[in-house]
């Protein structure tokens, strides 16, 4: 009898499955890799809520790009590698972009979209030598990479330090894995620059233990405390920080390591909390106007809509706003609507977003202008600092947006990519 | 009916200690066999090789490596992912050492490194049982995870600590590597699993696997009749850490191709699903190696299918029901099958055989 049932189940399940039959796409599609569950949902969630809220307002306001509609599947990876390869074998076929907001998992699949020709837009994460679109034809990661970030905040605290921070002690409170590890090499070579001592201070996975790691700076008494941490990781060490009485102000982390979430947690604590950003807080852009007026006016909003205007939901729409605007550089460079994966990557490498185009996309003063080109798949490299106020509960600018150090900077790039080219045996574009 | 036994008699030896001793179990094998490796090839697709097959075999084959060791010899191991990842970061160490060397003696090399591995580690054993040393193997997942993290020379000085595989043939045919086309990857771990999977079927069935089941069974006494304790017990290590590291060793090369210790071979990543899979596909039982792989790789897809692109949820509601659904099964599977998807397969074949008129 069992048997019987159990037959009848599988023959009615073996239906369903076929089924199935995948519909035609006429539209553009841009897959969405997201994790809005795990120990790094907190950031996760707001950032996908940006960018399924923008895609949704270009669907309303402009019925699409150039006439197409968006089509944004979610893919939950939880931030897991091999989840996120399984995410990328379901929805690479016509997809115009990915963007996998890991560090792992572009890295997964940096080998793979490029022998599929598939555009991977790692913004500001990823393979920080991927900026060098010489060798990495199908991947981008402007507007800026962390290397640039690390001498970014280097340059911060030297200008704290009227210009000299010899002998002074910069500890780096990092995620112990790939993400984490990307700024070592380069703040090692500052290190000897600038004549400071580097203390380096991994936090596993998921990075809800630190204890040992504040015990050690409260120890060591460093000068200034660098972060580059995501997820659970970052409210754990602003709290850690606030309660051995770290001054705020000489800790600062990376663009992913300064949203509300993550000082939220450690109240009054966090005041004075400063990092880097990219993109400017807050809700006084015209996207966020038409945000309103066409996707959450309409009950539209992509999850609870609590995270308009925060720091990450903001970034989801400057990276949604990059990949849309690709594509409508595609459009016109090849005269068509209707753009393949391969005609897509010619838009994102021709992206030229001046003052006067972001403007004219809502962004006005929100990020600073970039443009890619062959060469440069990394963007402007330009950075500014922010930093948080408890009592205001925001975040302000309080530097303007500047430069790294691109002498030491572009020679770690070269020599990264060329390392990278003569294994995977890449021969150099652009020439 | 359908398992008809009668008239099907055995006149020698070598037809009595058949694997398949029945006609309708070789047919079913000879099949299965046939579709494995004459239609698969054929019809694989890149998500059909990446999402399912490659990891299904992959996990085959470390679950019959955990299966050796905890199934069959009665020492519970924590450490898979740890094993793993020497046999991962052997095989990285040995393919840039030795750019050459064909990736099919790279792959068995690495497993024989892990192996020597699994016996230190498994030295532990020979003095302490059942939990305590499932707390000792957890030190070495630990350990090894610790050690491919924090020494540089094992990531050949990479800045992230990225181990990253580079192209490999078999007989002109790319296997690791993006390039790498689906039927290759499949068949290269095929070719493997199946080679591996009779080598431990008959080890179990020889001298050495008797004697890991007298040591299961009672240890005492199985050293009373003449059992060596060390000797049987590091060979299980022994053994059953080269199957491990030569899954670890697929799973980086062919599987993923990029790696980041931390995460790839964590506990929760690896150490825990396969002990799962041994336990839901049944503990010593080859078959059930394969069930429960296939069970704990297909599961979360399916569910995902079903509930998102038949049902339509929204991808994030489909997760929290799919880790639900998941710690719900295994609950639901350990009070009513104990011994797993093996056991209810053989339950199954009882029927069959009583066909029309089971009871």
């Amino acid at each position: 009898m069992r048997i019987k049932q159990l037959l009848i189940g599988m023959t009615a399940s073996v239906i369903a499955v076929s089924s199935y039959v995948e519909m035609a796409i006429a539209d553009l599609k841009f897959p969405m890799l997201v994790y809005r569950t795990g120990a790094y949902a907190p950031n996760g969630i707001p950032n996908a809520d940006g960018f399924v809220d923008y895609y949704k307002m270009i669907n309303a306001r402009d019925g699409g790009i150039g006439g197409e509609k968006i089509l944004h599947p979610e893919c939950e990876t939880g931030y897991k590698t091999q989840v996120g390869v399984e995410c990328y074998e379901k929805n690479k076929k016509d997809a115009m972009v990915f963007q996998p907001m890991s560090t792992g998992i572009t890295y997964q699949l940096i080998p793979k979209a490029t022998a599929d020709g598939v555009t991977v837009y790692s913004t500001g994460y990823g393979r920080t030598s991927a900026a060098n679109g010489k060798v990495f034809k199908w991947i981008f990661n402007a507007p800026v990479t962390y290397w640039d970030g690390a001498s970014i905040a280097v340059r911060h605290i030297l200008k704290n330090n009227l210009g000299n921070i010899r002998g002074k002690k910069i500890a780096l409170v990092y995620h112990n894995s790939a993400y984490g590890k990307e700024p070592i090499r380069t703040l090692e070579t500052l290190s000897k620059k600038h004549g400071f001592k580097l203390m380096l201070l991994p936090v596993d996975h998921p990075g809800q233990e630190q204890k040992a790691t504040w015990l050690k700076i409260r120890k060591a008494r460093p000068d200034n405390v660098l972060m580059w941490g995501w997820g659970v990781m970052n409210q754990v060490a602003i709290k850690s920080a606030a309660s051995i009485k770290f001054p705020m102000d000489k800790f600062i982390g990376i663009w992913w390591s300064g949203s509300e979430n993550d000082v939220l947690p450690a109240g009054k604590g966090a005041d004075g909390y400063k990092s880097l950003t990219f993109n400017a807080p807050g809700t006084d852009y015209q996207v966020h106007a038409d945000i309103k007026k066409y996707v959450h006016d309409k009950g539209q909003a992509s999850g609870d809509g609590s995270h308009f205007g925060t720091v990450l939901y903001n970034r989801g729409l400057f990276q949604a706003m990059v990949q849309v605007e690709a594509a409508t550089v595609a459009q016109k460079i090849h005269g068509t609507s209707k753009i393949t994966p391969a005609m897509y990557r010619d838009g994102m490498e021709n992206v030229n977003l001046s003052a006067k185009r972001l403007e004219e996309l809502g962004f006005k003063d929100f990020a600073p202008p970039f443009k890619n080109s062959c060469e440069n798949h990394g963007g402007s490299g330009l950075a500014a600092v922010q930093q948080w106020d408890a009592n205001a509960k925001k975040w302000n600018m309080i530097t303007e947006y500047m430069y790294g150090d691109s002498d030491v900077v572009q020679k770690l790039i070269a020599e990264d990519s060329s390392k990278y080219a003569a294994e995977q045996k890449i021969a150099e574009r652009c020439n | 009916m359908i398992y008809k036994e009668t008239g099907q008699y055995k006149s020698s030896y070598k037809s009595d200690h058949a694997i398949f001793p029945l006609l309708q179990d070789k047919i079913a094998f000879s099949t299965l066999m046939f579709i494995a490796f004459l239609i698969i090839p054929f019809v694989i697709n890149s998500y059909w090789e990446k999402a399912i097959l490659v990891p299904f075999l992959i996990f085959s084959l470390a679950a019959i490596g955990l299966n050796i060791l905890t199934g069959y010899c009665g020492q519970v191991s924590l450490g898979t992912g740890g094993f793993m990842a020497v046999g991962a970061f052997s095989t990285y160490k040995i393919m840039t050492y030795f750019p050459d060397m064909n990736i099919m003696i790279i792959i068995l090399i690495s497993g024989l490194i892990t192996a020597a591995v699994g016996i230190i580690f498994g030295l532990p054993s020979l003095r302490i049982k059942g939990f305590y040393l499932a707390v000792a193997t957890l030190a070495s997942q630990f350990f090894l995870v610790w050690l491919f993290n924090k020494v540089p020379w094992f990531y050949n000085y990479s800045d992230t600590g990225q181990i990253t595989v580079s192209e490999r043939t078999m007989f002109g045919i790319p296997v690791t590597g993006a390039e790498a086309p689906s039927y290759a990857t499949y068949l290269f771990c095929l070719v493997l699993v199946v080679t591996l999977s009779f080598a431990a079927k008959n080890l179990i069935r020889s001298k050495m696997g008797r004697s890991w089941m007298a040591i299961r069974d009672m240890d005492i006494a199985a050293e009373i009749i003449g059992v060596p304790p060390l000797k049987t017990k590091l060979s299980a290590f022994a053994i059953s850490s080269f199957y491990i590291g030569v899954a670890g060793a697929l799973y980086f090369a062919v599987f993923l191709g990029a790696i980041e210790v931390t995460e790839s071979f964590d506990i929760m990543t690896i150490s825990f699903p396969v002990l799962f899979m041994i336990i839901i596909g049944g503990l010593g039982s080859m078959l059930g190696s394969f069930l429960g792989a296939a069970f704990v790789v297909t599961l979360p897809i399916g569910l995902k299918f079903l509930m998102v692109d038949i049902v339509g949820l929204s991808a994030v509601t489909a997760k929290h029901f799919e880790i639900t659904i998941w710690g719900l099964l295994m609950i639901v599977f350990l009070i009513v099958e104990p011994h797993g998807l093996a056991r209810l397969w053989s339950i199954a074949k009882e029927k069959l055989r009583r066909w029309p008129f089971p009871y």
